[in-house]
């Protein structure tokens, strides 16, 4: 579904992804760990085509993105839905409008048919009669979840979740991964989880793979991901002070 | 300089002379105003591009309409009635000196026409639209909304920039010319009133100097003013970085203000220059 082969991308002198590859295949929840600043949200813009890598080459359903023009890109976006840290909603709409935006603005559907569809997807977050609200007026999870439900609407192929569970209480956060676990069941969809939550990655991932000093130094299923005999892995799993990690 | 340890590459650089220093930082400078002046040239480029690409949105284009024009109306009066005011009393008095207060009519008309009118809205535009355009766009970028527009496939220049620049470049004349009738009105109440001035002499001086050139002059630079402000207060809002938070929303919005208000005088100097002397209109 996404193959990233030997990805560089600095910032200011500062080198981020050095050499990355990575295979995401189609179906599967892939959650990747690391610690703030490795690069994990920088390589979701990479995949959506938001930045554009020094180096290297990313392709999404069969198609290489690195060099598309802004038409292109938005063809691909068409089939990818994201959950961004800050859930990003629009301040100014609705939550009713925010999550119809990507409908009125691709699809001749009528006012009316957009509004059942988000009905429909507001109903799959648990957050039914809340379309006339603002952003303003929800809280932290509500907004993950409007977030979220805005990520379905246009029935992606690829879900990515950039921090899901970030700032969130407890509690919330069991109820954002019971949900990605469940919109992936009833959606098939393939989804990318950036977390350094490693309670929310065990809990959702099919697969996980950690990025360390710029590449993917581990990866496999979660039960494989406990067992590999790696320190830094180890450590950040744990979340022990075994020893000092070289960021 | 490549193989220098970074220590050494930082002994260098505080040992550098004064002058070099300076010579440091003005070229520093210079590149990131060519450079900032170039990305906004090419966002004004791909805006007129995105004007006539479907869908054309005339929805978004209303809403800026209402925000940016209708809000606008009661300060744009308020501050013509007073220029008109302020441009009467002054030219009053020096033309006075001249024993020519007789003219006082048609130097209100001319003053307010062709300069005041369209420089005083344009002024108070770019305080009060174009700071507002840039708080709300930089806003958006800090809080990932524009990020968002992008990976629902939608063109943030198309979605935001196109309808904030047509509605500036529509309203900026139509509000010059309310700024210019209560700017006249101002002029013809203070010296009727104050100066006990004839009305309807006041009135056929006006005429005398009203030629539809200075019109059309008017209405160009008003719409060249409304599309700079437009252009320069997306363009500093775009241009916050991501993690800038308020504090640089705070700073972008000054600087679109300020960034306008240099631009408005530039331009200005500019069209009077072309209009007046290059195409010979009066």
């Amino acid at each position: 579904m996404i193959q990233i082969r030997n990805i560089w991308k600095s910032f200011e002198n500062k080198e981020v992804l050095t050499g990355l590859d990575l295979d995401i295949s189609r179906g599967e929840t892939l959650v990747i760990i690391g610690r703030s600043g490795c690069g994990k949200s920088v390589l979701l813009k990479l995949i959506t085509g938001l930045m554009k890598p020094d180096q290297g080459e990313i392709w999404v359903n069969g198609e290489e993105i690195t060099q598309l023009k802004r038409k292109a890109l938005h063809h691909i976006r068409q089939k990818v839905g994201m959950l961004f840290q800050s859930s990003a909603l629009f301040d100014s709409m609705t939550v009713e409008e925010n999550v119809g935006f990507m409908l009125s603005q691709h699809t001749k559907l009528r006012k009316r048919e957009i509004e059942e569809i988000v009905a429909e997807k507001l109903h799959l977050v648990d957050l039914d009669g809340t379309q006339r609200l603002r952003p303003a007026e929800l809280s932290g999870g509500m907004r993950k979840r409007v977030g979220l439900a805005r990520a379905i609407a246009f029935n992606p192929e690829v879900i990515l979740y950039d921090e899901p569970t970030t700032g969130l209480d407890p509690i919330t956060g069991l109820e954002i991964n019971r949900l990605i676990r469940d919109l992936h069941t009833k959606l098939q969809v393939t989804s990318v989880v950036v977390t350094h939550d490693m309670d929310s990655a065990f809990s959702v991932a099919t697969r996980m793979a950690m990025i360390h000093q710029g590449d993917v130094i581990a990866h496999g299923f979660p039960d494989e991901i406990r067992q590999i005999d790696n320190a830094v892995l180890q450590q950040f799993i744990s979340g022990g002070n075994i020893q000092k990690i070289d960021a | 300089m490549n193989d220098l340890q970074p220590f050494q590459r930082q002994k260098l650089y505080d040992n550098r002379t004064i002058w070099i220093r300076f010579a440091d930082g003005l070229g520093s400078h210079a590149l990131n105003w060519t450079y900032g002046v170039g990305s906004a040239t090419m966002l004004v480029w791909e805006t007129l591009l995105l004007i006539f690409r479907r869908p054309l949105q005339f929805n978004l284009l209303v809403r800026q309409l209402l925000l940016i024009g209708v809000n606008s109306v009661p300060v744009v009066l308020f501050t013509g009635v007073f220029t008109g005011v302020v441009l009467a009393t002054q030219g009053y008095h020096e033309l006075k000196d001249l024993s020519a207060e007789g003219s006082i009519g048609g130097f209100v008309t001319t003053s307010v026409i062709k300069e005041l009118g369209p420089m005083v809205t344009a002024f108070v535009l770019a305080g009060r639209i174009g700071a507002s355009i840039t708080a709300e766009l930089g806003t958006m970028k800090v809080t990932e909304q524009i990020d968002a527009l992008e990976i629902m496939a939608t063109n943030p220049v198309k979605y935001l920039v196109v309808p904030r620049f047509l509605a500036c470049a529509i309203m900026l004349p139509i509000l010059t010319i309310f700024a210019t009738v209560f700017g006249i009105a101002g002029g013809y109440f203070t010296a009727v009133s104050i100066f006990d001035m004839n009305g309807r002499f006041f009135m056929k001086q006006a005429r005398n100097y009203l030629f539809i050139g200075s019109i059309i002059i008017s209405l160009i630079k008003a719409s060249a003013f409304g599309m700079a402000i437009a252009s320069i207060g997306c363009y500093k809002g775009f241009t916050i970085p991501s993690a800038g938070g308020a504090e640089g929303v705070g700073k972008a919005t000054t600087g679109s203000a300020v960034t306008s208000l240099m631009t408005i005088l530039a331009m200005d100097a500019l069209l009077n220059q072309l209009l007046y002397t290059v195409v010979g209109l009066k």
